[in-house]
């Protein structure tokens, strides 16, 4: 653990030695001390592909039926294959877009949970393409 | 020739690439990316090329195409650039035993080891790894050596035919002999513009020229470089993969305001920022400086202003990589040649008796070894809150604040999309 209290304002012109950091132990070594592992690590859970994963941010309503909701982070991995079946982040009117990958009429099609929004053909002549799988939502749950 | 095989691995147009992965809406539209205070065009789009906008142009001379052809500018992104050249590098180690990082953008892969397989499908594995995972295109050129594999990646950026990826070493002997028949001499790898003036001087016009040229007569017009270049054309490899870059012996950190300034305290603040940033680079090679130079200027294309550019070397009392010290030492040197009454449009530092850590004398003035732990300490905290949170979240005092005059302008800088959380990308649902 690092123990940080402020002892006030430091000017420049004081040596490299002035500021004291760190903790100091001190009594009987811990019991569990042959016991310690490493810390659960987020990324080691949500990140597969890291130089392929890109956080991106949700805005807007049409994705709720899938439990992402507006302000949610999206983990998205662009090295995952895009199945049917997965939502997405695509390249849609010159911007991005969560949708979900389904086959409607025997193609592809980007559609939104949401019957108010209609779906989408997947067409790169149209600028239309997919960017990336989302592999995680993050929803915040209090402030 | 002899198999001995290296790719050279480059990104198309990376820093308009950069761009347009994360905003879709540049597609297809021309877009450039400026120099350091949104001086000149430092990166093209293919489509920015082909509307014949040149590299280096200013852009206040192009503001009629920009309006015309709605040219996307840019400032540039360091921070996205660096992120996105990070990705690509490291993806690029698990297609080779070893590689080289030539440049933010480029990356040679030894390939020896890897002489079964199929060259040219391993360069389209490699080509569609990188679009998938990144959005970024690259092109790959394979040779017997680097110079080569710099010819066969021009070859494969320039020729369509190639699709991306050229092998010269799985090319046939005749079209190889007439695409370097094609090929200016000046696009040879370390020829540069003084060398292929006087080649061409001497009738060596082309690539091909230049490979069957004397070497030795290229040695004693030249120099023992050139005639290397000559062999390297031939396929005889005489160039390492230097796989892990040399320590700097020199680490310089310097910058153009964004306007001019002309009090000793904004000086004071930049040459603060420049050292604590040399300081880290300093400490992540795991090196310390001896002595450090400071220096100051005016703008020299302002023919009427009156000129100054001084500078100083200021030795440090023990050999250290503590930003506290260093600044230290930078803020003295700076007050001792700092003159009021100039417009400053530069300003620098230089760390310089660069030496590992560990070989840093432990001598009669330097601080305890306890006083030395505690410094290396906070400085690796320092070094690791600055990694995590974003350069500049934890700073020295004497820094100043972000949107200090003298800052570098980047008035069109897109969002840091991968590095700073508030300003990743947005997706539409």
């Amino acid at each position: 653990m690092l123990t940080v209290s402020v002892l006030g304002a430091c000017p420049l012109h004081l040596p490299p030695n002035a500021i004291p950091i760190g903790a100091c132990e001190a009594g009987f070594p811990s019991p569990a001390q042959d016991y310690v592992e490493g810390q659960l690590d987020l990324n080691e859970k949500l990140i597969q592909h890291k130089e392929a994963t890109f956080f991106v941010r949700v805005q807007g309503h049409s994705m709720t039926g899938a439990g992402i909701r507006d302000g949610d982070l999206l983990v998205v991995d662009r090295a995952m294959r895009p199945d049917l079946g997965k939502i997405v982040v695509a390249e849609i009117e010159g911007g991005l877009a969560v949708k979900t990958l389904a086959r409607v009429n025997g193609e592809p099609y980007l559609v939104s949970e949401n019957p108010a929004f209609r779906p989408i053909p997947i067409d790169p002549d149209a600028g239309v393409t997919i960017w990336g799988v989302v592999t995680y939502c993050i929803h915040k749950v209090a402030n | 020739m002899e198999s001995k095989p290296v790719a050279l691995v480059d990104v198309n147009n990376f820093y308009a690439s950069c761009e347009r992965v994360f905003n879709p809406s540049l597609a297809g539209r021309p877009v450039v990316v400026l120099s350091n205070n949104d001086g000149c065009v430092v990166a093209r789009s293919a489509e920015a090329k082909a509307l014949g906008i040149p590299m280096g142009i200013p852009l206040f001379k192009i503001e009629k195409e920009v309006r015309q052809h709605r040219i996307a500018v840019f400032s540039s992104n360091y921070e996205l650039y660096a992120d996105m050249s990070n990705r690509v590098m490291t993806i690029l180690t698990e297609f080779a035993p070893g590689i080289e990082i030539y440049s933010i953008d480029e990356c040679f892969l030894d390939l020896r080891g890897l002489e079964h397989i199929n060259r040219i499908a391993y360069g389209q594995e490699i080509r569609s790894r990188i679009r998938t995972w990144t959005g970024l295109t690259v092109c790959v050129g394979i040779g017997p050596s680097k110079t080569l594999a710099k010819f066969a990646n021009h070859c494969a950026k320039k020729r369509p035919e190639f699709g991306g990826v050229c092998d010269v070493l799985t090319m046939a002997t005749d079209t190889l002999d007439r695409i370097q028949g094609e090929i200016d001499v000046g696009e040879v790898w370390g020829i540069g513009p003084r060398i292929s003036k006087r080649l061409r001087e001497m009738g060596i016009t082309t690539v091909k020229a230049l490979r069957d040229a004397d070497p030795n007569r290229i040695r004693k017009e030249f120099s023992v470089v050139a005639e290397r270049t000559v062999l390297e054309l031939r396929g005889t490899s005489c160039l390492d993969l230097e796989q892990v870059a040399p320590a700097k012996q020199q680490i310089m950190s310097s910058r153009s305001f964004g306007q001019p300034v002309h009090t000793l305290e904004e000086l004071e603040q930049a040459v603060v920022t420049y050292t604590s940033r040399a300081a880290e680079k300093l400490r992540q090679q795991r090196s310390s400086a001896g002595a450090l130079g400071v220096f100051i200027q005016t703008n020299p294309f302002k023919l009427n202003d009156p000129q100054y550019h001084p500078s100083t070397t200021v030795g440090l009392p023990y050999s250290s990589d503590d930003s506290r010290a260093l600044v230290q030492a930078a803020l003295h040197g700076l007050r001792r040649i700092f003159e009021p009454g100039f417009a400053y449009k530069k300003a620098g530092i230089v760390l310089t008796e660069i030496e590992a850590r560990s070989d840093a004398p432990q001598d009669l003035f330097a601080p305890p070894a306890e006083n030395q732990q505690r410094s290396r300490a906070l400085m690796d905290v320092l070094d690791e809150i600055n990694l995590r949170h974003g350069r500049g979240s934890i700073r020295l005092a004497g820094e100043g604040r972000p949107g200090d005059g003298w800052r570098m302008k980047r008035e069109r800088k897109s969002p840091c999309y991968t590095t700073r959380w508030d300003e990743i990308p947005c997706a539409r649902s």
